[in-house]
């Protein structure tokens, strides 16, 4: 399973993942967030600079049949986004974990990634959560 | 979906089928469904587009009248003319309350004199049976054969190479809106009518539910040489929608009338007496109040039902979305919704807005999509 939730992400409950890299904090959806939706079809990030309160919703992503909040997995501020999903929003069904990364925040608050669940965790908390 | 909470939600006899193809399943209206199978919405639409599509629509309602008085009862049902039917064909039409209001939209079947069969949507069967039995009960025999009938649809460019492999009833004489009751495909008894809800050429096949099974696989074995899909509702959604082809409960309702929904076509006048005349010949000397206006979005936005519709200028709030979507064989995002008549004229320019996002849409004429040669 650690293909479809890798084990250097930490998880949202509501499905986001998160990657650290010193202070910065890469984020996007997870394998689980993506099948639920289904073909994405269109993403909304916010703009570079914008700063973000854990649990904000910064953005949105829709499908043909839904629409879904996206939500800061921690508090900082928007240093990079992934403008390239603006028109190429299927990396986000294509490669949740690489070409579909959203935003990249630099946390204010390191404690925030504590408060992340690990990729057993995550695999634990989907199980409990089916249906 | 107007049915009770608490009923447990119905299976049509393809659900295994589904469950095996490793279909999403979801309630819709009461009935676990498909909505999509593993390639997902978007290549399922572009099968139907561009091959063949096979969906499960067993789920619709079959109601028969048989006896002598079997047309004059149907008649006095719906809306478009009766009278001028002959056995074979296959009609568009809807049911109407008193007040003009539409009870369901459905396809009327003239199998014989004396017979006639509607089609309708499978959220509504108990409703317009009740409606169909308190308004003509008397005057012939009426049965709700929903349950004993599976229902198939097999739709795209490709459909009728398909389907020619599977039967030797005469495919190529048989033009959109007629249909060939007591036919066999794939060794089952069939009726094949040559209609649908996707904007492509394509049919409808019945069976009685126990062939259900046999029925679909002979039908997915025959398309999938051909790029083939099983589609989901949610297909069925975008490419009906893309064929600007109304989603009773959506843009149709017990409050909207059909000359509102732009269903006059449907609407005949002039010829036999129905439920709900006096109010529409009301409403069309009157003038219509509202209209429901197909728009494309020209920014950036995806509407969806629920969806206010603004004016452009001022921002006042001018209805909601009845139904709304991406396009993907058009590239561009779509919607319905109802609109004072003065905002449904091609060109008027509208504001969708978007969860606070307002984005700007203008109102097109016609079909979204329409298939090449049609």
């Amino acid at each position: 399973m650690s293909d479809t939730y890798p084990n250097d992400l930490l998880y949202t409950e509501d499905h986001e993942w998160a990657r650290q890299e010193g202070n910065l904090v890469t984020v996007g959806i997870s394998q689980f967030a993506v099948e639920q939706l289904g073909d994405v079809t269109q993403v909304d990030l916010p703009r570079e600079g914008e700063v973000l309160k854990a649990h904000d919703a910064f953005g949105s992503v829709e499908s043909v049949k839904a629409v879904s909040d996206l939500f800061a997995p921690v508090a900082g501020k928007v240093v990079k986004v992934n403008t390239t999903l603006r028109d190429s929003p299927e990396y986000v069904n294509e490669e949740p974990y690489d070409g579909g990364w959203m935003i990249q925040i630099e946390v204010a608050n390191p404690d925030d990634l504590k408060k992340l669940m690990d990729s057993t965790v995550y695999e634990t908390f989907l199980k409990e959560n089916e249906d | 979906m107007d049915t009770p909470s608490n009923a447990p939600a119905k299976k049509t006899p393809l659900f295994g089928e589904h469950q095996g193809l490793g279909a999403k399943i979801i309630d819709f209206g009461g009935w676990l469904m498909p909505v999509n199978y593993p390639a997902g919405i978007l290549e399922e639409h572009k099968a139907t587009r561009t091959a063949v599509g096979v969906f499960d629509v067993c789920h619709m309602g079959e109601i028969h009248f048989r006896g002598k008085r079997a047309g004059e009862a149907v008649q006095r049902l719906v809306t478009n003319n009766v009278a001028g039917m002959v056995d074979g064909r296959a009609m568009y039409a809807v049911a109407c309350h008193e007040s003009g209001g539409i009870v369901d939209d459905l396809i009327v079947y003239r199998v014989a004199r004396d017979h006639f069969l509607i089609v309708v949507n499978a959220s509504n069967i108990d409703k317009d049976y009740l409606h169909f039995v308190a308004n003509v009960g008397s005057w012939c025999e009426l049965t709700n054969e929903s349950d004993a009938t599976a229902l198939i649809a097999f739709q795209g460019p490709k459909a009728a190479s398909a389907l020619a492999g599977l039967t030797t009833a005469a495919l190529d004489s048989l033009q959109s809106f007629h249909f060939l009751p007591n036919q066999r495909v794939a060794g089952l008894p069939a009726w094949i009518a040559r209609t649908g809800y996707t904007g492509e050429d394509g049919f409808e096949i019945f069976t009685p539910v126990e062939h259900a099974v046999a029925m679909w696989q002979a039908l997915l074995g025959a398309a999938s040489p051909l790029g083939g899909k099983p589609v989901g509702l949610g297909a069925r959604d975008t490419l009906r929608l893309e064929g600007r082809l109304s989603l009773y409960g959506n843009d149709l309702s017990d409050t909207t009338t059909p000359l509102e929904a732009g269903l006059s076509w449907v609407v005949k006048l002039d010829a036999g007496d129905f439920i709900g005349k006096a109010a529409l010949l009301h409403q069309r000397e009157a003038g219509l109040a509202r209209k429901l206006a197909g728009f494309v979005m020209r920014e950036r936005g995806i509407p969806r039902h629920g969806y206010p519709i603004k004016d452009a200028k001022s921002g006042t709030v001018l209805g909601e979305v009845t139904s709304g979507s991406v396009g993907p064989t058009l590239g561009k995002n779509i919607g319905m919704g109802y609109v004072p008549a003065a905002y449904a004229e091609p060109g008027t320019r509208l504001v969708i807005d978007c969860r606070g996002k307002p984005a700007l849409a203008e109102v097109v004429k016609g079909p979204f999509y329409r298939r090449t040669g049609a």
